[in-house]
């Protein structure tokens, strides 16, 4: 266990200091947040309609952000390479970063959520949904995008193809996490949490092996 | 259990069969959508559709081709993962253009068909949306594969992506169909469908497979054409 704690440990240290980006996630995420109203207008009956989806995409968004690096800065400056012939599996070095990852972006981001839900008049009731919504969605996000972060590893431009192949495969987790908001608001239960647990739970299992499979492929190239 | 494929699995194997194959293929392509076209304007017109009852024809087939491609695409995938072999590669990425077009081709005359139908471009109803996110799927699969250079490698990344969109993909339709109904309790085309619609419809679904595997073999041809001449380009430049 060890070795994954300390994988675990640099990537949080790495995330905090300088360029890590752990921050800028936070500050594009109010951003979003404060322009959405001033696109849509600023009635609030509307917006507290519109306010839950415009959260969830923004933290998915937001979650995207620091992804090219989760293994490129890795890869580029030879550490993946160490981490490879460490005694820690491939898939447990997998696990580690996206388990940072989400330590570093998604749970706060989480944390944010419900004082920027106070910009959209959520009700006092959906809040804390919204914010459960993230919390058990949000791995999601870290676990797809880490398989995204992976296969782009090695191209200069990574982070401009990295939305376009893990935002399709994100549609589920938006879909269930902005259902499980519309559930507590209209009283009518479809299955949303369930559904977004679920999706959350076989992505998050699923993606260290993906994950480690395509960084194995990037190495031996 | 395989053997007998991967004997056409050598390049040049391939290139003989493929090409024999390729005009008669080409030939019974368009047979077929020109029969199919000619059902389909001598069926009546329906009587809650009038002659808009057409677009069904070219509109349904490139919505199955759209998925259908796709599966072909995760096969080809996931021979490349398994065997490294490289018809199987070019296969995988020729493809995918191949899907998307259909794809787009599918969203349009939905589109076109929605219009006159239920007067809107658009509508976000299950099929349409799930259909669009697998446009995406298509296109970033495409640009993943313009992205790496080395092609062997782009071969085995992409193939991955292809797997997990093909596990994805029922659980994205899923996902958005639960959706479809949570937002708006509407069921299109539920209903049977007359034979006098059926003979020109299956007719056109037919046209547009061999359309696909008509194209398929094509690009899969040029690619190996392609490739064989850059090799020789640069055994030629080592020399």
């Amino acid at each position: 266990m060890t070795p994954f704690l300390t994988l675990l440990a640099r990537d949080l240290r790495l995330s905090v200091r300088e360029g890590g980006g752990a921050a800028l996630a936070l500050g594009f995420f109010a951003l979003v947040a404060t322009l959405m109203p001033l696109g849509i207008g600023s009635d609030m009956a509307v917006l507290a309609r519109v306010g839950a989806g415009v959260l969830w995409i923004g933290a998915a968004l937001a979650a995207l952000l620091s992804l090219d690096r989760l293994f490129q800065a890795d890869y580029e400056d030879g550490s993946l390479d160490l981490i490879a012939l460490s005694p820690l599996p491939l898939e447990g070095a997998a696990a580690a970063k996206i388990l940072a990852h989400w330590l570093s972006t998604g749970l706060p981001l989480t944390l944010l959520s419900p004082v920027l839900s106070v910009l959209f008049d959520l009700p006092s009731g959906a809040v804390p949904v919204l914010a459960a919504s993230l919390l058990l969605g949000t791995p999601a996000v870290s676990a797809a995008g880490a398989i995204g972060a992976s296969l782009t590893l090695s191209l200069r431009r990574g982070g401009l193809i990295l939305p376009l192949i893990v935002l399709p495969l994100l549609t589920p987790a938006v879909i269930f996490g902005t259902g499980m908001v519309e559930a507590a608001q209209t009283g009518l239960e479809g299955g949303a949490f369930g559904f977004l647990a679920a999706f959350s739970i076989a992505t998050v299992l699923l993606s260290p092996f993906v994950a480690a499979f395509a960084v194995r492929l990037n190495l031996a190239g | 259990m395989f053997d007998w494929l991967f004997r056409y699995a050598n390049p040049a194997r391939f290139m003989g069969l493929s090409g024999a194959l390729l005009p008669w293929l080409a030939a019974a392509t368009i047979l077929t959508i020109a029969i199919g076209l000619y059902l389909g304007f001598s069926a009546p017109p329906d009587y809650q559709q009038g002659r808009t009852v057409l677009i069904m024809f070219v509109h349904v087939p490139a919505a199955s081709m759209a998925t259908m491609v796709y599966f072909c695409l995760a096969v080809a995938s996931l021979f490349s993962l398994v065997n490294r072999h490289i018809l199987a590669d070019v296969a995988a990425r020729t493809a995918a253009p191949l899907g998307a077009v259909f794809t787009l081709l599918a969203l349009a005359t939905g589109s076109l068909w929605g219009k006159p139908m239920w007067g809107t471009w658009w509508e976000w109803d299950g099929r349409m949306t799930s259909t669009l996110v697998q446009f995406f799927l298509y296109l970033g699969y495409s640009a993943l594969w313009n992205a790496i250079e080395d092609e062997t490698k782009a071969a085995r990344i992409c193939a991955i992506l292809a797997l997990v969109g093909a596990v994805n993909i029922p659980i994205i339709k899923f996902s958005v169909d639960w959706w479809a109904t949570l937002h708006q309790g509407e069921s299109i085309m539920s209903g049977q469908v007359a034979p006098v619609f059926l003979a020109p419809l299956l007719t056109m679904m037919g046209g547009y497979f061999l359309l696909f595997v008509t194209l398929w073999l094509v690009r899969i041809r040029t690619m190996i054409v392609e490739r064989r001449a850059r090799s020789l380009m640069q055994a030629g430049a080592a020399a």
